[in-house]
């Protein structure tokens, strides 16, 4: 019993982190029917901002307390990530819209592939590492045995619940929700209400560029290290979250997250680590077979 | 060409319109005015090119050649719609409002800043949406500044909520008025048809625009619906001031509450006036009854009889 809650805390902690990531995947796909191949490296490319600033913050004001420390790398990741997502849309998509459909998707492939390289060269092809922040956790007696609940697990599924919640305000009750939604469904229509379809789409690329540096900062607290390949797997188990709850559907993708987060955490603990991946992946493919449109999709009927 | 116009001042002059299209010249040399505060109907015809003109009056396609020029606030000289059309720039204040050359804003634009809005033949409501953030969405553009760009709301400022209260009474008092106040919360696409039409009048209304475009709002309407429509676009140009051009082929809706027609054959103009003077003019009713050209003096011959 305790090690099956012991697995399901580690599940959902991972899953956290593919749910933040997913979301952008889904954004985007639905407002402009593209996959952001390069969002998983815009993840990594997080994960480094973070790294930096952390270390900047740390050298710079020392003692700060870590909460304070945290905090601030998070605003500041958001910030520049954000920034990065709103210059890749501009140089990289924006300028193919209109064209055939698998342009803007070749695109992001040579957008993740730049991502990739330019880490490499300017931050060395090296893990790069922080020693442990916020260690420890509570210890619960449970039945005969005891589960850990370290601090960095409660840190990453308080912050995602409560991005979340603000995440799913902003798209369904404010004007930009509103507009990203009416997008979604006609762009030409809400072009004609007076709505700035290009701002609208650069502005879902940067929330979803912010929401994957909060996974980024979490990962960065969660395992304390990176290198610059670690956009690709994350990036694929991310987009899997995407498809598998239904690509298009924000809760979706943070139901797919969890699922993939959980199946994998599972998988590892009472079958074998080896073949977790494959574990995750074929639940997908059986997930596809029976419902083609994912757990919450709504199937795309063909406009006549 | 007759230009009987009993129109006074114009809120949109088109002139010289074209619109070709490869070898296709849907719209031919077209100049006609909408009128300030009446309701004007493009008729003609299936494949004049109504639909044509609208979609350039909307920034849907770029016109070949031509002007078309939207006068804001009141009726400008002249002189200023020359500026603007020789300095490179799009529109230009004046003292009684501004001038904007519609041939040169991006569609967002002709709708944010230029204020026409239009509707479809084929229904394009957000389905997904319910009825009322149907018309909540339509006005984004004041809506999403005066909300502080949607980041006050996250934070709750009572200024974001009093922009939305105003937005969704706005929303709720159109609701009243096309009477489907109880239906607020629904799916738009769950409507009946004859609802949604007058959903989609509705919701170009919540943009606020000075000219609203109709194309064929009457279409697919049982005749007590049609009457409706009519008493809504009625109480749009009188309450609201709203200036209208429509295009429809009920002749019902047309003659009974149009101002001022402009009737459209093979992308040219055949005919332009009041609703007296278009039932009475041979070449319209060639172009309706298909008389080939030859033919029409001998119906205006018969006509004059």
């Amino acid at each position: 019993m305790d090690y099956f809650l012991q697995q399901l805390i580690n599940g959902l902690t991972l899953g956290s982190v593919y749910g933040l990531i997913a979301i952008g995947y889904t954004m985007v796909y639905g407002i402009i029917g593209m996959i952001n191949f390069a969002h998983g490296d815009v993840f990594m490319l997080s994960v480094f901002i973070a790294l930096i600033i952390f270390l900047l913050i740390s050298s710079l004001v020392g003692g700060l307390a870590i909460a304070v420390a945290l905090i601030l790398v998070l605003i500041f990741a958001m910030a520049l990530t954000a920034l990065w997502s709103w210059a890749i849309e501009r140089i990289a998509y924006r300028p193919l819209r209109g064209s055939f459909r698998l342009a803007p998707l070749i695109s992001a492939i040579g957008m993740s592939i730049f991502l990739i390289n330019f880490v490499q060269l300017v931050q060395g092809p090296r893990n790069k590492s922080l020693p442990p922040i916020l260690d420890g956790g509570f210890v619960i007696p449970v039945g005969d045995g005891n589960i850990t609940l370290a601090y960095k697990q409660i840190l990453i599924i308080v912050t995602t619940a409560v991005l979340l919640a603000a995440f799913w305000f902003v798209v369904q009750k404010t004007p930009l929700g509103r507009a990203q939604r009416a997008c979604e469904q006609d762009r030409k229509m809400a072009a004609l209400l007076g709505i700035d379809v290009d701002r609208t789409i650069s502005l879902t690329f940067v929330m979803g560029a912010a929401l994957a540096a909060v996974a980024g900062v979490l990962f960065m607290v969660q395992y304390g290290v990176v290198s610059f390949s670690d956009g690709f797997v994350p990036g694929i188990k991310a987009f899997t979250a995407a498809v598998l709850g239904g690509i298009g559907s924000l809760p979706g993708a943070v139901i797919g997250g969890l699922l993939i987060g959980l199946i994998e955490v599972f998988w590892s603990a009472y079958f074998s680590i080896d073949y977790k991946d494959v574990a995750a992946f074929s639940i997908l493919a059986i997930t596809l077979i029976f419902m083609p449109s994912g757990l919450l999709g709504k199937p795309d009927v063909e406009k006549v | 060409m007759s230009a009987s116009s009993p129109s006074s001042e114009p809120i949109l002059r088109v002139e010289h319109l074209t619109m070709r299209f490869g070898g296709l010249i849907a719209v031919n040399d077209l100049s006609f005015d909408v009128a300030r505060g009446q309701i004007t109907a493009l008729i003609g015809p299936n494949g004049a090119g109504k639909t044509t003109v609208f979609n350039c009056i909307t920034g849907f396609y770029k016109p070949t050649a031509g002007r078309m020029a939207l006068f804001s606030g009141g009726v400008q000289t002249d002189h200023a719609v020359e500026t603007v059309t020789n300095s490179p720039r799009s529109y230009r204040r004046t003292a009684k409002g501004a001038v904007f050359l519609l041939e040169r804003l991006a569609d967002s634009e002709i709708a944010a800043r230029a204020k026409v809005a239009r509707t479809f033949q084929n229904i394009r409501l957000f389905t997904g949406m319910t009825v009322l953030e149907n018309l909540i969405v339509a006005q984004h553009n004041w809506l999403n500044r005066a909300s502080g760009y949607s980041l006050l709301g996250i934070i709750g400022a009572p200024s974001f909520r009093k922009a939305e209260a105003q937005a969704v009474d706005l929303a709720v008092a159109w609701l009243d008025r096309i009477g489907l106040t109880g239906r607020a919360d629904d799916p738009a696409g769950a409507l009946p048809y004859g609802d949604q039409r007058r959903l989609e009048i509705a919701r170009a209304m919540c943009t606020g625009p000075v000219l609203l475009c109709l194309d064929e709002p009457a279409a697919g309407l049982n005749p007590r619906e049609s009457a409706e429509l009519n008493e809504l676009l009625l109480s749009i140009r009188d309450g609201n001031g709203t200036s209208i051009l429509l295009i429809e082929h009920d002749m019902s809706v047309v003659m009974e509450i149009s101002d001022h027609i402009v009737v459209l054959e093979y992308g040219t103009k055949i005919s332009d006036g009041t609703p007296d003077h278009i039932r009475n003019d041979p070449k319209v009713i060639a172009a309706y009854l298909g008389v080939e050209d030859e033919e029409v003096g001998e119906t205006e011959a018969e006509l004059e009889k």
